[in-house]
């Protein structure tokens, strides 16, 4: 048994040691918002937040995660109440089949945590771990400008932690 | 003349004599500007031979920045004494070399003078180009000046004093700038005498495998005893590699073509670009290379051989011998990496057994350190060796016990000292170098010319 802390709340796990996060976010505690794309950390689909960093949680072993706080798409927001990234992401439609976009807005969501006033040349280069079959990604990169300017007048650090659901 | 009027007349001739002296040292003439002779101007085949040139000189390499305009300069090059940053060498009459005659472009090849008559400095590695053949450098001309040209202006050094003293650098080359330090060795093959031509001129390899001295020129005395660049070490290519099975002819031709070697791993780093490069010219070229720097590590004692041997069986053999004294290493070693690294299957998509890893081995472990932060990266368009960095999900604790552990478990050398230190170093360096290098997935030129299996 190990405890992992996601989106604020404990959660009891029966996994091994290297047992990868995705399978256990998505198996044991039912968030199913990370995607398994490729299982080699190259495609970025399994994205999530941990200490405030992306991770690809494909690749990132239970053993590594002892004491940090894991945020998933889950934690930000929900559909009712969406946080500025998901209303972003809604509101310039920047989903098409939608596969990589929970990664994509993770990993968004750690850049504009760090940096709330990105450049375009800092937010591409962000984004590139994440591979987008639909092709949608001039609407992701406006989307995450949304994002950055919506967070300008809400508060981006209010769901930096995740919320207790 | 009384006594003190003749010493002044002779220190006023001194002083003389002496600026004369330093004023022949240090002065180089302007090269008159030529109008841009266009991209017409040049046979398509001499083009062709200075593009694959120019790969294997590694020119884009710090002639390009990430993400910027092909040769067109301005990436910061750290040095022990300040940033010097690459200059552009597009065609662009106002920023880069439209207006260099091929005499003025010989002349920076050959002894590191700009076409003002300027000095340069010897980040740009003169001290090897000084070697390039007339002809080749003719070829190089042709294909530099058929690039696209790009309006980029020099960015300003930083060093601080006497460095930024361009006429330091007349000294420099009084010292340690060399003419004709290559000869073809007539006992030796052809095949040999061309990769000794390519080794020590244009490829340079010894700028990074070759360590410096304190005014930052490689010790001969040292060759190929292995040096530093971009924080990472290159390493030692002469009798003194700590790569656990030493290298042969084939071994470094598969290595340099390919990228990797199932008894080696996987070039990466620094080193990842000039692979990727050399996976785009004429495999005889790459061939002699391997050839020569065969040579450079010559044949291994009967000593060393017994360890590659011991390295291979111990790589084939699934036995784990897990030291005790690291439980932490062990199982961060078992969760995060024993998948490909300990999974048997072969390169490039399973990861090289650690007991062949010249990371591991070396006495420095800083690359270990950068590549279990970075990963390796897909070259783009080709199928490749890939490694997912663990930056974003290890603590430096943790990589740091992982480092010693891995040392502890898969080499016969004395524990690090400082890893912790090193992580740190590595965690701040590799962010600054993402920031500024070019991308190794940008290479090669020409995908399609690679030969892959």
């Amino acid at each position: 048994m190990m405890t992992l802390k996601v989106n604020g709340r404990e959660h009891q796990v029966d996994a091994d040691p290297d047992t990868p996060l995705l399978y256990v976010l998505r198996e044991d505690i039912k968030l199913n918002a990370a995607k398994f794309g490729c299982g080699l950390g190259q495609c970025g689909a399994c994205t999530v937040i941990v200490d405030g960093k992306a991770v690809l949680s494909c690749v990132t072993p239970m053993i590594l995660l002892e004491g940090k706080q894991v945020t998933t798409l889950e934690g930000l927001g929900t559909a009712s109440e969406p946080a500025p990234i998901q209303r972003a992401f809604m509101e310039e439609q920047a989903a098409q089949c939608g596969y990589c976009i929970a990664g994509i807005m993770m990993r968004a969501q750690a850049l504009l945590q760090r940096n709330s006033r990105p450049t375009n040349e800092q937010i591409r280069s962000e984004l590139e771990p994440h591979l987008c079959r639909c092709g949608t990604h001039m609407r992701i990169l406006r989307a995450v400008r949304r994002a950055a300017r919506l967070m300008d007048t809400a508060d981006a650090s209010s769901t930096a932690e995740g919320r207790v659901r | 003349m009384t006594g003190p009027s003749r010493i002044v007349a002779s220190i006023v001739a001194i002083v003389l004599l002496g600026g004369a002296a330093a004023f022949a040292i240090v002065w180089r003439p302007a090269i008159a500007a030529v109008e841009p002779p266009g991209p017409l101007a040049f046979d398509a085949a001499l083009v062709k031979r200075g593009r694959d040139l120019a790969a294997i000189g590694n020119c884009n390499d710090c002639h390009t920045v990430r993400g910027g305009r092909n040769f067109a300069g301005g990436l910061p090059v750290p040095t022990p004494f300040g940033t010097i940053f690459s200059s552009n060498i597009t065609p662009d009459a106002e920023t880069g070399i439209g207006r260099w005659s091929e005499a003025a472009f010989r002349r920076a090849m050959r002894s590191g003078v700009n076409r003002e008559g300027q000095h340069l400095y010897p980040t740009f590695p003169y001290d090897h180009f000084t070697n390039v053949s007339d002809e080749d450098d003719r070829a190089l001309y042709a294909f530099l000046m058929t690039r696209q040209p790009v309006r980029a202006p020099a960015r300003e050094n930083q060093l601080s004093f006497p460095f930024n003293q361009r006429l330091a650098i007349a000294g420099w080359k009084l010292l340690f700038l060399r003419h004709d330090t290559y000869q073809p060795d007539p006992s030796q093959s052809a095949e040999w005498n061309r990769g000794a031509y390519l080794v020590e001129g244009l490829a340079h390899c010894g700028a990074c495998h070759t360590p410096r001295n304190a005014l930052g020129a490689e010790r001969n005395s040292a060759q190929f005893a292995g040096g530093d660049v971009d924080n990472w070490h290159a390493y030692a290519l002469n009798d003194q590699s700590h790569a656990p099975v030493p290298w042969d002819a084939d071994a470094l031709f598969a290595y340099l073509r390919e990228g990797w070697h199932p008894d080696h791993g996987t070039a990466r780093g620094p080193m990842a670009e000039v692979v990727s490069n050399l996976s785009s010219v004429p495999s005889s070229d790459v061939r002699a290379i391997a050839v020569y720097m065969a040579g450079v590590s010559g044949t291994p004692a009967p000593d060393r051989k017994r360890q590659g041997e011991a390295a291979l069986e111990q790589a084939r053999s699934s036995s784990v011998q897990a030291s005790q004294a690291n439980a932490a290493g062990a199982a961060i070693y078992a969760a995060a990496c024993a998948s490909c690294h300990a999974s048997g299957r072969p390169l490039p998509y399973g990861g090289v057994n650690l007991a062949l890893s010249t990371a591991i081995a070396s006495p420095d472990p800083r690359n270990l350190a950068n590549i279990v932060l970075s990963g390796v990266q897909a070259v783009e368009g080709e199928r490749s060796p890939i490694m997912p960095g663990f930056a974003a999900s290890m603590t430096d604790v943790q990589a740091s016990a992982l480092l010693s552990y891995l040392r502890a478990r898969f080499s016969n050398q004395p524990p690090w000292s400082g890893v912790e230190k090193t992580v740190q170093d590595a965690r701040r360096a590799q962010t600054a170098f993402l920031m500024t290098s070019p991308l190794p997935r940008n290479a090669p030129a020409d995908p399609q010319q690679r030969d892959k299996p």
